[in-house]
């Protein structure tokens, strides 16, 4: 029962999803402001002309568990990133936790380089595995921010509560930290100590208002549908045990 | 060429996940999910000597360049080296190489958890005067209750918070946030693997 709930759900989302985005080939959606994305968009334009560096922490999730999901938002979020910031004199780091995730990581900003029609100046070493556990990876990451002229610490991805000791050393640096993760304790530690944090699902939104094509933006208007959908069930559910239905 | 060469890794990237995902769902797919998630897991522990030569590779650059923080590049390449070497000469059962990491790992991490206590201590402190608004002092007045409810003290519990206010946060207003938090991401989650499986996002390189 449980499988075939779960096989309904995923064609429902499939189906959706390709609806809205057909529709958002005619009709486009005006996206809420979300201060921690304004900010984001901010930072990309200033790192260009500062001639500084970003830093896009993509976390230490990795493909074969539940974490994927995250991973692949950050990933998402990197390509756009440096495709943006490709002629950048300080071309942007991305570190990983995961050793798949790092080469993805890689392999994902030399796409971007390429479709900013730069690949010349991809360089390997901009991809980094810093580490294979939580407190590891931060380590090595903190690295980056310390000695490499970073000047925006955007973290993105499976992050625990290891994500307070990155933003405490960018702050330390007078680094800006945009912050969003699918764990909970990591959610909180940033809420607390990062200067824009994002919750929960808009840590998937961040592709939609970064620009990178109609999909996006339909895909949060399919998360939006579905989660309605949810609240509905859930309170159908809830009545109907209340008045002795089920 | 290029064009090609990105389509065919499109197709495979899509049947692959359409055959993993099938695999749940339908019996006659499971032996060749289990097959596929094989060949993945042999393909992440080779990725691992390839993540471990880029983090190499990152360092004696640094050192080369005698960039700023050259020094721990140069104690990180020499004790990765001298690790990897001793555990395939010893093996990893070996004492030395179990010293090595309750003497040395171990107590790294736990230490970098105790800076962590610190770091979200004054992380919340100075949380006010970096966003002052109602969301912040709920968090800190939560953060604050919560801790109080939750202190080990001689006389027992702490009345009325210890007793009503704690259990009544964790057990109706933090467990219902989280779950709602958890959904979101679920579904955001599910929306990001669909344009995966799409083919809209390639994380696997090309255009």
């Amino acid at each position: 029962m449980i499988e075939l709930i779960s096989l309904a759900l995923i064609v429902l989302s499939a189906i959706l999803l390709l609806a809205i985005t057909l529709r958002m080939r005619k009709r486009p959606v005006n996206l809420r402001e979300i201060p921690a994305l304004a900010r984001l968009q901010h930072t990309l334009g200033l790192s260009i002309e500062d001639g500084t560096r970003l830093h896009i922490a993509l976390g230490h999730g990795g493909l074969l568990d539940a974490r994927g999901g995250s991973a692949l938002a950050g990933l998402a979020t990197l390509r756009h990133i440096a495709e943006r910031t490709s002629v950048s004199d300080k071309p942007s780091v991305a570190s990983a936790g995961d050793p798949a995730i790092g080469l993805l990581a890689q392999d994902t900003l030399q796409a971007g380089y390429q479709a900013a029609g730069v690949g010349e100046l991809y360089v390997p070493t901009s991809g980094r595995v810093t580490g294979l556990s939580p407190f590891s990876y931060a380590a090595g990451a903190i690295n980056i921010l310390q000695n490499e002229n970073v000047s925006a610490n955007i973290m993105i991805g499976h992050f625990g509560s290891e994500a307070a000791l990155l933003a405490e050393a960018s702050d330390r640096e007078n680094v800006i930290v945009i912050g969003a993760s699918d764990n909970l304790a990591g959610q909180a530690a940033l809420f607390a100590s990062a200067q824009d944090s994002l919750i929960g699902e808009e840590l998937f939104a961040t592709g939609a208002y970064l620009g990178a094509g109609i999909s996006h933006a339909a895909s949060l208007t399919a998360q939006d549908i579905l989660r309605w959908a949810t609240i509905l069930i859930l309170l159908g559910g809830a009545a109907a045990k209340f008045v002795g239905v089920i | 060429m290029r064009v090609f060469t990105a389509a065919i890794a499109i197709a495979i990237a899509i049947a692959a996940g359409v055959l993993i995902l099938g695999g749940y769902f339908f019996p006659a797919l499971a032996s060749v999910q289990t097959l596929l998630l094989n060949w993945t897991i042999i393909l992440a522990g080779a990725a691992t000597l390839v993540g471990v030569f880029n983090l190499i590779a990152v360092h004696t650059d640094k050192i080369r360049r005698r960039e700023k923080g050259s020094a721990y590049s140069a104690l990180l390449v020499i004790g990765l080296v001298a690790t990897l070497l001793f555990g395939m000469a010893l093996r990893p059962e070996h004492s030395f190489m179990r010293v090595a990491m309750n003497g040395i790992i171990v107590p790294v991490e736990a230490a970098l958890m105790g800076l962590l206590t610190v770091s979200l201590i004054y992380a919340a402190i100075r949380l006010l005067r970096r966003r002052a608004d109602l969301m912040s002092v709920v968090f800190l007045i939560t953060a604050a209750t919560l801790i109080i409810g939750s202190a080990t003290l001689p006389f027992g519990n702490v009345p009325v918070i210890g007793t009503l206010i704690y259990p009544w946060v964790t057990q109706v207003l933090a467990l219902g946030g989280a779950r709602g938090i958890l959904i979101g991401v679920a579904l955001g989650a599910l929306t990001t693997g669909l344009r995966v499986l799409f083919g809209v996002d390639r994380p696997y390189g090309g255009n």
